[in-house]
């Protein structure tokens, strides 16, 4: 868990790639889960951040 | 000397060109055989791409193009995020998708399994189980329509042999929930040996020596399976799911000829939702903003899958 953390703080690829993971994913399941229509309405901004997150990170130094 | 056509060209080039040419460094060189495609990709991916970002923030209907088009924000996407019908035709992407990608992987799997246990008619099983791979989608949803049709498809035919249902008392394609399963049957019959040829792949990359060094070690064939066979294919298997999840997330031709749809909205995924928009009910800058969330979407999950796939490569 240190570890992560000072990853992110030294921003490294790793930790960073796997929070716009997490955030795609979970935008992905918001948008496609049949329980909470609020989940739904905010899954594109999810996704879309988590996507974005992903292509600045993944030029972050390993 | 035999002259060649390159000597020939070389002869037929004006001097001045040539001295031009001469004087061009490789870089540059190689920018003039590259300026083409990237022209071409500019032209046929980015620019219709940034065009449909501009429109979905527009009331633009293309059907009328001479009426004044309006800036109307981010009203399009509130619009498509609020909609619970909308919402609905997610869910059954969902579940087309989780379940299509549920069976072509372990029946892909397994049949890559009993493909590679070399035995008499093999290369005719892989032949014959490939087949339906090789069609195209609008053959196969007539095809099978016909086995769905209630009075004188196989399919009912078969059920009633074996349950005793009368074969006209129930529709796969019509009402009574079977039509979502339906779809399922037939993406699966013919995508599944897409994922078994990749597997099999994996399978025959294994070498020999490592399974003959785990019998030395007294490994189960069980524990072969799950600490060897397993991991030395998941890239493959990797590989296969992000081909067919972003290929059955726009599914459209196939589902379009078998249900068109329905019945009710049933089958009707964000794809054919996202066509009726754009092409019969010509709300172009909505459906641009449909287009774009389905986009995003996309391209997340291609992201990760990458990552994953380069993850499992490096181990």
């Amino acid at each position: 868990m240190r570890g992560f953390l000072d990853g992110l703080l030294r921003l490294r690829r790793g930790p960073w790639e796997l929070v716009a993971t997490v955030l795609i994913a979970l935008g992905v399941v918001m948008l496609m889960q049949p329980f909470a229509l609020w989940a739904y309405t905010w899954s594109f901004l999810v996704t879309l951040s988590g996507t974005v997150m992903f292509i600045i990170v993944s030029h972050f130094p390993e | 000397m035999t002259d060649t056509p390159a000597d020939r060209l070389a002869r037929a080039t004006p001097p001045a060109i040539a001295r031009r040419v001469r004087g061009l460094g490789d870089r540059a060189i190689a920018w003039i055989f590259v300026a083409p495609t990237i022209f071409l990709l500019l032209a046929i991916n980015i620019f219709p791409l940034i065009w449909t970002v501009r429109l979905s923030f527009t009331n633009f209907a293309a059907n009328r193009p001479g009426r004044e088009v309006e800036w109307v924000g981010l009203r399009n996407y509130e619009r498509i995020l609020t909609d619970e019908r909308i919402w609905a035709n997610m869910q059954t992407t969902a579940h087309f998708l989780f379940w299509t990608l549920f069976f072509q992987v372990v029946i892909g799997f397994a049949l890559a399994w009993l493909i590679n246990r070399r035995f008499r008619g093999n290369d005719l099983a892989t032949t014959l189980i490939v087949l339906p791979m090789m069609l195209s989608p609008a053959v196969v949803g007539n095809f099978w329509t016909f086995l769905y049709q209630p009075q004188i498809g196989l399919i009912n035919y078969t059920v009633e042999l074996f349950t005793g249902i009368p074969a006209s008392s129930f529709s796969m394609l019509g009402p009574g929930g079977l039509a979502k399963w339906s779809i399922i049957i037939v993406d699966t019959w013919m995508w599944t040996p897409f994922v078994m040829l990749i597997c099999l792949a994996g399978l025959r990359s294994i070498p020999d020596y490592i399974y003959e060094a785990a019998e030395i070690d007294r490994a189960s064939k069980w524990r072969q399976f799950w600490t060897l066979t397993v991991p030395m294919v998941l890239p493959f298997l990797m590989l296969a799911v992000l081909f067919r999840g972003i290929e059955n997330f726009k599914m459209f031709d196939m589902v379009v000829l078998l249900t068109g749809g329905g019945p009710g909205n049933e089958t009707l995924l964000a794809s054919i939702d996202l066509k009726r928009e754009a092409f019969e009910k010509w709300r172009t800058g909505y459906s641009s903003a449909y287009a774009i969330i389905l986009f995003v979407t996309v391209f997340g999950l291609a992201s990760i899958y990458v990552k994953a796939l380069n993850r499992v490569r490096e181990r």
